[in-house]
């Protein structure tokens, strides 16, 4: 079923072409529907503590295959992922315009997305699971860039893409040094080895580099950065995307692999450290903003911190027991709040949507007094923020006093020095809630309260369409819904979840017993709670006074102006470094070569301790030998001394006739017969080269010296004599020339032994030195003929 | 008899020592060049005293490839300083 949506993606491109009457959206909606019912089939399976599994071979040989596996965690995953994109849909139906709007590449894009989604919550596989992640991170791309001419949609696609896939890239690494570890890819078989996991060297390691993973996904300090910029996307892939469903993966991530890594303390200090610090920043810079879709995707980001942090905490219940402990609420806290979370935010989307929509500008300082005329999405706004603001009598009520209850129990948890740090959490908790209850004020208030700007709107606001209503009140619906009957929503879904994520404590969905309720007593939570909505209320009213303050920071010193240096930093340090390098001048190609080949093979030849001259192997030396080398030397000296190009190319003939004397000397008469041949064309081949060369001055004066010439001259000699001398002490293997000797004639027929070598033994070679002078031959010739046209006259005719 | 061809090799040495002094110092092209064409011929004497060295027939075909050699190498730098070209002919035809 994981593959429906993209299968399904095919039909919409022919769809939209064929039926342009009906809007390309209602087809795609049959899918999200039709998979959210068969979904909702599994409840009963998983609230017995049972779970589905189905697979598909793919790479059987590698341990790679297409398992999709159902628990309570997934399939609450699998539910939001279905249910709200089943919204989503209905919504962008009304949203996106069928005349104006590339229907086609929207929803194949959707349904790509889709697909991928599934497959990361149900792959019981992590390198499908790394698969399917890096699908939502492509997917999230083209629908980031779905406006492709504007470029702000081009920055924001490539500035997430950039960071969700390095860090999707980190938790590969993470998850083969796991594979590694627990010799297998499948999730539960890690989750069952998980106690000989720990010791291990790259534990540790793993561990960072997954949730480096899962931070950059799910938008926590300091990879947020690319969220608020991805805002730039279409509402309905805002809503969906980034609020309810891909800045979820790494939340899954986290809670998958709680039963696996939870048993550190690394885990427990990073992923609740980070939640907190995130959860502030993105609550603290939330009240700053000033257009609708960036406050809500900072409160993303702050709340995708306080259920990572809650994730967090609830590990720790790994640590302690679980009867005594507040910490299995943590857990629960975490699920239910995500729930929550997907339920209100997409609603608030939805309405900043709309509010785009009908009145044509996002920025919340034009909008004002819009109650009067959108009274329903003022209402759901209003049920949105006030959940989200964490006030009864909606769902955000009962998380927020969920996570305020763990955040106390962190500050008792006497473990790994939690007894010392701890009292920071829940301050940081209560202060983080304060800006939180600050922004979905300013968030419904500064919009549709306060008097109508008319002459800041460029058309006359009016209340959308219904069928664009039909969505988010659905969704408000539902956040009133959980609030007065928490434990059904509980029972069906967390539960079975929570058993998932802290799989050794739980082994039935019955034994988690924790109840929900609205009133639970006088409790220092609900103190807690009237603290926020006072210090909240008086700083939410003293607004004006105090929001200004926020300008003082300055714009280099954020997270953005630090993403934006260092990838200006990255590009011209690299500009600059392989300009530093690439001259472009062959010379200096010629010394990196060079000097190369002497540091390696010297440095080879002494730390090898390979160095060694026989003297004995050596052969007598005789007169005319000492005397044809002083010749070669004299020539070569001659040639690099010339004064003109003429001289040299004369003594180059020189050297040419040494060597054929050598091969005289030392008996080769066909080679010295070639060599002659050879010396004399190539000789008349310069010859006719250099007379077509412009006079160069400085050939003409003189070569000059360079020392570093010089050396890096001198230091590729020496180090070809010293390997010549050390291969030649160094004889391991007999010659085989004794079998050419004895055969030449009586299996070859020949008497010539060389002749017969080229042509018999091994006349292959030959074969293919014929073929290299074919192929010279006719590239000289074609560089003199051709001639392209339009290319203007070649250097000859100068 | 081995002594005198010693002795014979020894003054060829000499004169391709002399020879290509010329060819260093040379202060005109063909200077050079005729030293060069001379170098050929002292050349072809010196693998000759060795061929009766080594006692062996086998570079009489050297020599007279020499031979040949040096001669088309003097012809070919006499034409490339009388022209300032080897091989005349019009290359855009």
């Amino acid at each position: 079923m994981i593959f429906f949506p993209v299968l399904a993606a095919i039909f919409v491109p022919i769809l939209f072409r064929k039926l342009k009457s009906i809007h390309t959206g209602w087809f795609v909606l049959i899918i999200p529907i039709t998979l959210f019912i068969y979904y909702t089939g599994f409840i009963q399976t998983t609230m017995n503590g049972g779970h589905a599994i189905s697979s598909l071979e793919w790479i059987p040989s590698l341990d790679i295959s297409f398992v999709s596996y159902i628990d309570g965690l997934s399939l609450l995953f699998s539910l939001l992922i279905t249910g709200i994109g089943a919204l989503v849909v209905l919504y962008s139906i009304f949203y996106l315009d069928k005349t104006r709007e590339k229907l086609n590449n929207f929803y194949v894009y959707l349904l790509m997305f889709m697909t991928a989604m599934l497959g990361i919550v149900q792959s019981d596989n992590i390198i499908t699971l790394y698969l399917f992640w890096e699908l939502t991170s492509i997917s999230s791309f083209l629908l980031i860039g779905y406006w492709y001419t504007r470029d702000g949609s081009r920055f924001g696609a490539l500035k997430s893409m950039l960071i969700t896939v390095f860090g999707g890239l980190m938790m590969l690494g993470g998850f083969v040094l796991l594979g590694i570890m627990g010799d297998t890819y499948s999730i539960r078989e890690l989750i069952a080895n998980a106690s000989n996991l720990v010791g291990q060297e790259f534990f540790i390691l793993a561990l960072v580099l997954v949730l480096l993973g899962a931070f950059t996904k799910s938008a926590q300090f300091p990879f947020y950065i690319w969220l608020p910029d991805a805002m730039e996307a279409p509402t309905p892939v805002s809503a969906y995307l980034h609020s309810a469903t891909m800045v979820k993966a790494g939340l899954y991530l986290v809670a998958r692999f709680t039963p696996v890594f939870a048993v550190s303390e690394v885990w427990i200090w990073l992923v609740t450290g980070i939640g907190l610090l995130t959860l502030f920043w993105g609550a603290f810079f939330a009240v700053k903003q000033t257009d609708l879709k960036a406050i809500l995707a900072f409160s993303t980001v702050s709340q995708l911190g306080l259920i990572m942090s809650l994730l967090g905490a609830s590990a720790i219940s790994y640590h302690v027991d679980a009867g005594t402990a507040l910490f299995k609420f943590a857990g629960f806290a975490a699920v239910f709040h995500l729930i929550n979370h997907a339920v209100f935010k997409g609603s608030l989307f939805m309405v900043a949507g709309i509010v785009d929509h009908e009145t044509g500008t996002r920025d919340i300082r034009k909008l004002g007094g819009l109650m009067g005329v959108m009274p329903i999405s003022f209402t759901v706004a209003f049920i949105g923020s006030m959940s989200m603001a964490g006030l009864p009598p909606f769902g955000g009520f009962l998380s927020k006093e969920l996570f305020l209850t763990s955040t106390l129990a962190l500050k008792d948890f006497n473990l790994f020095n939690f007894s010392t740090w701890g009292i920071i959490f829940p301050i940081v908790a209560w202060i983080a809630s304060v800006f939180t209850f600050i922004y979905s004020f300013y968030f419904v208030f500064k919009t549709f309260a306060g008097k109508r700007k008319k002459e800041s709107l460029s058309v006359e606001p009016k209340e959308a369409p219904v069928g664009m209503l039909i969505a988010p009140v659905i969704l408000a619906v539902l956040v009133v819904v959980i609030f007065f009957i928490p434990n059904v929503v509980g029972d069906t879904l967390v539960n079975p979840a929570v058993v998932a994520m802290q799989a050794g404590l739980y082994s039935h969905p019955s034994e988690v017993l924790v109840h929900v309720s609205a009133w639970h007593g006088w409790t220092p939570e609900l103190l807690m709670t009237l603290g926020i909505i006072g210090l909240g209320s008086i700083l939410f009213l003293t607004m004006r006074k105090w929001q200004p303050l926020y300008n003082l920071q300055p714009e280099l010193l954020s997270l953005n102006g630090l993403y934006d240096s260092l990838m200006m930093a990255g590009e011209k340090g690299m500009n600059r470094l392989s300009r530093l390098y690439m001259t472009g001048v062959f010379r200096t190609y010629l010394i990196y070569m060079f000097v190369s080949i002497v540091v390696i093979t010297l440095a080879t030849l002494f730390i090898k301790d390979a160095f060694k001259v026989d003297f004995n192997s050596f052969a007598p030396l005789n007169a005319y030998g000492i005397l044809t080398a002083v010749l070669l030397i004299l020539s070569v000296v001659m040639i690099l001394t010339a004064k003109t190009r003429i001289t040299a190319v004369i003594a180059l003939g020189g050297v040419g006739y040494s060597v054929a004397f050598f091969f005289v000397i030392y008996k080769a008469p066909d080679l010295a017969l070639t060599q002659l041949v050879i010396e004399t064309i190539t000789v008349v081949l310069f010859l006719l080269a250099f007379h077509r060369l412009p006079e160069l001055k400085r050939h003409g004066e003189s070569k000059g010296f360079r020392l570093g010439n010089f050396i890096v001259a001198a230091g590729v000699g020496i180090t070809m004599a010293l390997v010549a001398l050390s291969a030649h002490s160094q004889k391991l293997i007999p010659s085989i020339s004794q079998f050419y000797k004895d055969t030449v004639y009586s299996e070859a027929g020949g008497g010539n032994i060389v002749n017969v070598i080229l042509v018999d033994y091994r006349g292959f070679d030959t074969l293919f030195e014929i073929a290299v002078l074919s192929i010279a031959g006719i590239g000289v010739y074609s560089m003199i003929r051709l001639k392209l046209p339009g290319k203007g006259s070649t250097d000859e005719s100068k | 008899m081995m002594t005198f061809i010693w002795i014979g090799l020894m003054l060829v040495v000499l004169s391709i020592l002399g020879l290509l002094l010329r060819i260093f110092w040379g202060p005109s092209i063909p200077d050079r060049v005729i030293a060069l064409d001379a170098f050929g011929v002292t050349l072809i004497s010196a693998i000759a005293l060795l061929s009766v060295l080594f006692g062996t027939g086998f570079f009489m075909e050297v020599i007279l490839l020499i031979a040949v050699m040096s001669f088309i190498g003097t012809v070919a730098f006499s034409k490339f300083i009388e022209k300032g070209e080897i091989i005349e002919r019009d290359r855009n035809s």
